[in-house]
């Protein structure tokens, strides 16, 4: 442990790196050079500080670690609780490792705007990291529907063609989810007297309420992740977000949605959770099956990975519902490999698209012969996502799936169909633009990868190796706080059976007494 | 009023030195004419200072004075303060406006004073008529302050349809006033509601008069459907006097509207739930939507606070002191955003001329990006995204609501705060998303910059410090439910 708030820290740095950044001032490219650098080494220190909380992170504790906790709306018993534990540890180092990465890869690219730029990235870390540390519901939501702001308007004033309409329906799609699930906290907060994660997760409502917080809960992560059918929001911003926006939009954004789950869903509403969870089987199925064939016949190089995205959160979804100890586990690897091989894939895109300033897969081709090194590490990382043995892609979805195949087999089948799927749209992609013949004269002239680039890569390609062969690192660390989650959730489950055996201990429950209906099972969100 | 009691005085003292001061200030305009219109300007702005320091003197301890006309208590007195910052801050916004736009007349900040004590009676007020008699007050200054650009079109209609609709308004609050006291018998705030207590079923003369009390309210703090002046309004009265609208009479509607439900008709909460219930739902959809599709910037400003009424609404319908102190930390929030809004859209001027479209933004963030921030933060703030604190606002009176089971209106509500936000969106987009228009004119008076400052430190910074404002706003809200 440490004796400092380096939560805190972590989370405030890019804060007052951004400040920093404001303050610039002069000729306008010395400006843009002082920005660019100024927001590298901030994010680089907190990349440092990350690396740092995941060397002393104890990885036998279940519990959360580096906790803070202050008074912070006094009269409402809203504190500033914050906390990491082995299902956010990943989630904040991933932030932390992938904004230096983005500044990094806009650094030739964004040319406009460079010192606004550079302060968006840097409060966007700001939201992120905090969101993954909040142990508040109240604190959790300000930092989730925070990193609105930044990322409308990275959108908005970097992006390509469309990034208007993209940023608001990036905006106000996700704003629509996250509304409810602020009236779901405050509804938990009467009920259950406090807006404190640990106590909540410990603590879950009567059966009756937790159906309906499940479903706004499920409205917010559900848009976010994104699962179909409110995925639409995600192709378009991917298209339009510069190569660092979608980076992070699919490293971490995505992943909040996960989190979500991981964080409220399966422990706040376990009975909830246990009855829905067919409904999240199919909607994944789905998911998996029907945007993986969208994704074979896009001609749009970013669509394409922003459909396959989507697939691969089916797997996640899948997998954290399955409730079993491979299915969680899974699902969150899942979401790490996601986070480091769709970030690499964007890059891929962003290098191509640098060069050429099209995504049009036909305009390429044959690029093998003029840029060999780019042809191996977007191999590389193909491969990752289609998920090879060997790659940290393989180790997410192979869990999943085994969990998905303990609870149901029909599901598993299903799902495993989108492993195929996955490879055909990958595979096709790699060949057009990588191999075949040269028909476009300037495709066959741009140059290889230049240093700046392959310093970018290197961290992904060994990431991607390493999580392959040897994932025990991150799942010894996630491993005993699923166990938890998964101990804590079968606990509840178990009593609430128990009291549905004997109701009339149900009526005593003092909670029960909101009167609001049952919703159906199965219904559509 | 046979046993008046000399010392009384005392408890009213701010207002009373208020309309001795704008009697005197009057006077001394009237003599000078219309050069001295800064001169009369500061001193108002020092009127209301020493106003608020005198308030500050005077014991807050709740109780009645003036025959029991006029009540004191934590909640009057901060309600009074707000009223006075929001005072100064729209004088402060036109001093150097009213000079730009040729009409400085030395009338103009009287008639901001007249209508600022009108507020300040009217919130104290403990007895109809006292209350009828403020509102009025107010209310004139205002038709006269709409109308203020005579030789302009849009001026005068904007005055005479405020004119018109408020004095419409006014006779159904009276009309309303006369069978309250018809069926219980006395005007006094206290004995109304005890009038309620120990009867069982409530004379339908009593409710009618209630809800025609409603009614006069919800048309002073535009609720839909009571809402058709405040667009033409807006759009038409001089931007600083606008801002005014926007700013002060509301909070003080709301504070009498809290007070006349809590108080006299406080037995009858299950009666004007259901009004209030349709009167927030209906601004919030209503201003959602037809915000949509405005161009104007005052127009769209009409709506947003429409929509904010209609969440204080929301707050007010859970009857509940936390409901209440919810209330008082939205309109606080709501007027410190707002001050700052109009400050920058009084600063939109191209060629000597005022322009108010919401294309004249485009490509602010190029031209001129520190006011771009602003309001950019300012809007998202209004549209209630976190970090900032438009969003605590929200969250309060919507936790007030859920608290007291109001489900549904907390739905309704959070969904058109999404539809809101995509007209506030809109104004970001063409800011710093569009092609940069022509600059607007570099000149920034230092009222102006500073009301803004402030305005954007605070929706920033309220984060770091809520408990301040909070707790104030609990303590000052309990004492309406102390009876």
């Amino acid at each position: 442990m440490v004796d400092f708030p380096i939560l805190s820290l972590m989370t405030y740095l890019p804060l007052v790196g951004a400040l920093f950044v404001m303050m610039i001032r002069g000729e306008p490219d010395l400006v843009a050079r002082n920005a660019r650098f100024a927001a590298l080494y901030t994010s680089m220190f907190t990349f440092a500080l990350a690396f740092y909380m995941m060397a002393k992170f104890d990885p036998a504790s279940a519990d959360f670690q580096f906790v803070e906790k202050h008074v912070w709306f006094d009269s409402l018993k809203i504190s500033y609780h914050m906390g990491v534990d082995g299902i956010s540890l990943f989630f904040v180092v991933l932030s932390a490792f992938l904004t230096p990465i983005c500044i990094l890869a806009s650094w030739n690219s964004i040319q406009s705007r460079v010192k606004e730029y550079m302060v968006a990235f840097l409060v966007l870390e700001t939201f992120m990291i905090g969101t993954f540390c909040a142990l508040d519901t109240v604190l959790f939501y300000v930092f989730f529907e925070a990193v609105l702001i930044p990322m409308f308007l990275i959108i908005g004033i970097w992006g390509g063609v469309r990034r208007v309409y993209s940023a608001f329906k990036l905006f106000l799609y996700t704003l629509l989810g996250s509304v409810l699930m602020l009236v779901a906290i405050l509804t938990l907060y009467f009920q259950a007297g406090t807006t404190d994660i640990p106590t909540l997760m410990a603590n879950p409502v009567a059966r009756d309420l937790q159906m309906w917080l499940w479903l706004a809960c499920f409205a917010s992560f559900a848009v976010k992740m994104p699962m179909w059918p409110v995925h639409t929001w995600l192709p378009d911003a991917h298209v339009e977000a510069p190569t660092a926006g979608s980076v992070i939009l699919a490293g971490v954004l995505l992943k909040m949605g996960g989190y979500g789950f991981l964080r409220f869903s399966l422990p706040m509403f376990p009975e909830a959770s246990a009855h829905y969870a067919d409904l999240v089987f199919w909607l994944s199925i789905i998911a998996i099956v029907y945007t993986s064939l969208v994704a074979l016949v896009q001609e749009d190089m970013k669509k394409m990975i922003a459909y396959s995205s989507v697939a691969h959160m089916g797997f996640v979804t899948l997998g954290i519902f399955t409730a079993t100890t491979q299915g969680v586990e899974g699902g969150i690897f899942q979401m790490i490999s996601h986070g480091i091989i769709s970030g690499a894939l964007f890059l891929c895109v962003g290098v191509v698209y640098d060069r050429l300033h099209t995504r049009e897969i036909g305009r390429y081709g044959g690029l093998v012969k003029n840029m060999p090194k780019y042809a191996t590490v977007f191999m590389l990382m193909m491969l990752g996502s289609v998920g090879l043995p060997g790659t940290s892609g393989f180790v997410g979805e192979f869990l999943s799936l085994l969990g998905a195949f303990k609870v149901d087999t029909t599901v598993a089948l299903f799902a495993t169909t989108g492993v195929v799927l996955g490879a055909a749209y990958m595979l096709v992609l790699y060949r057009r633009v990588i191999f075949g013949p040269q028909t476009n004269e300037d495709a066959a002239a741009m140059p290889d990868l230049d240093k700046r680039e392959m310093l970018i890569f290197l961290p992904f390609v060994v990431l991607v190796l390493w999580l392959g062969v040897a994932p025990g690192y991150v799942m010894e660390r996630v491993s005993p706080s699923v166990e938890k989650l998964l101990t804590q959730y079968e606990t509840h489950l178990a009593a609430a059976e128990a009291a549905q055996v004997t109701p009339i201990t149900e009526e005593n429950n003092p909670a029960d007494d909101v009167s609001l209906p049952m919703p159906e099972a199965q219904t559509d969100e | 009023m046979s046993n008046f009691n000399p010392a009384e005085l005392a408890a009213v003292f701010p207002e009373l030195f208020m309309a001795v001061a704008g009697m005197v200030l009057l006077v001394a305009g009237v003599m000078r004419g219309n050069q001295s219109t800064a001169f009369i300007s500061w001193s108002v702005l020092a009127t209301f200072a020493i106003t608020g320091m005198f308030l500050l003197g005077v014991d807050w301890d709740s109780r009645t004075v003036m025959g029991d006309m006029f009540r004191l208590n934590p909640f009057t007195g901060f309600i009074k303060l707000l009223i006075l910052s929001g005072l100064v801050a729209t004088v402060a916004l036109s001093v150097r406006y009213l000079y730009e736009e040729g009409m400085a007349r030395f009338e103009y900040p009287i008639l901001i004073l007249f209508a600022g004590l009108g507020m300040m009676i009217m919130v104290s007020a403990h007895n109809l008529l006292s209350l009828y008699v403020g509102l009025e007050l107010q209310s004139l200054a205002l038709y006269v302050l709409a109308a203020f650009r005579r030789d302009q079109a849009r001026s005068s209609e904007a005055g005479l349809k405020y004119f018109v609709l408020g004095a419409l308004a006014s006779g159904m609050l009276l009309f309303g006033i006369s069978l309250v006291y018809g069926f219980a018998g006395t005007l006094d705030y206290t004995r109304i509601a005890s009038s309620l207590t120990g009867v069982d079923g409530v004379a339908m003369g009593f409710m009618v008069g209630m809800v025609f009390v409603l009614v006069g309210i919800a048309f002073k703090i535009s609720a839909v459907p009571f809402h058709m002046w405040t667009p033409d309004v807006y759009e038409g009265a001089p931007t600083s006097v606008t801002a005014f609208f926007a700013l002060v009479p509301k909070i003080a509607a709301i504070a009498v509207l809290m007070q006349l439900l809590y108080g006299p008709f406080g037995g009858l909460s299950v009666h004007w739930q259901q009004i209030v219930w349709f009167l927030a739902a209906a601004s919030m959809i209503w201003s959602a939507l037809a915000g949509l599709v405005q161009n104007n910037i005052k127009r769209l400003m009409a709506y947003s606070s429409i929509g904010n009424m209609g969440y204080a609404l929301v707050g007010i319908i859970a009857g509940t002191p936390q409901g209440a102190s919810a209330v008082v930390v939205y309109m606080t929030i709501y007027m410190i955003m707002t001050a700052g809004v109009f400050g920058i859209i009084m600063c939109m001027r191209r060629g000597e001329r005022a322009v108010e479209s919401i294309d004249d933004l485009a490509g602010l963030s190029r031209t001129s990006p520190m006011l771009a921030y602003a309001m950019a933060i300012l809007l998202f703030s209004m549209s209630g995204i976190p970090p900032l604190a438009g969003f605590f606002g929200k969250l309060l009176v919507f936790q007030a609501a859920i608290g007291e089971g109001f489900y549904t209106l907390a739905v309704v509500g959070v969904l058109c705060s999404v539809v809101a936000a995509y007209y506030y969106l809109r104004i970001i987009k063409v800011m710093f998303f569009d092609a940069a228009a022509e600059a607007f004119d570099r000149q920034m008076a230092f009222a102006k910059r500073a009301v803004i400052v402030v305005s954007v430190v605070f929706v920033l910074f309220f984060i770091l410090k809520p408990n301040v404002l909070i707790d104030t706003a609990r303590h000052t809200a309990s004492t309406l439910f102390a009876g």
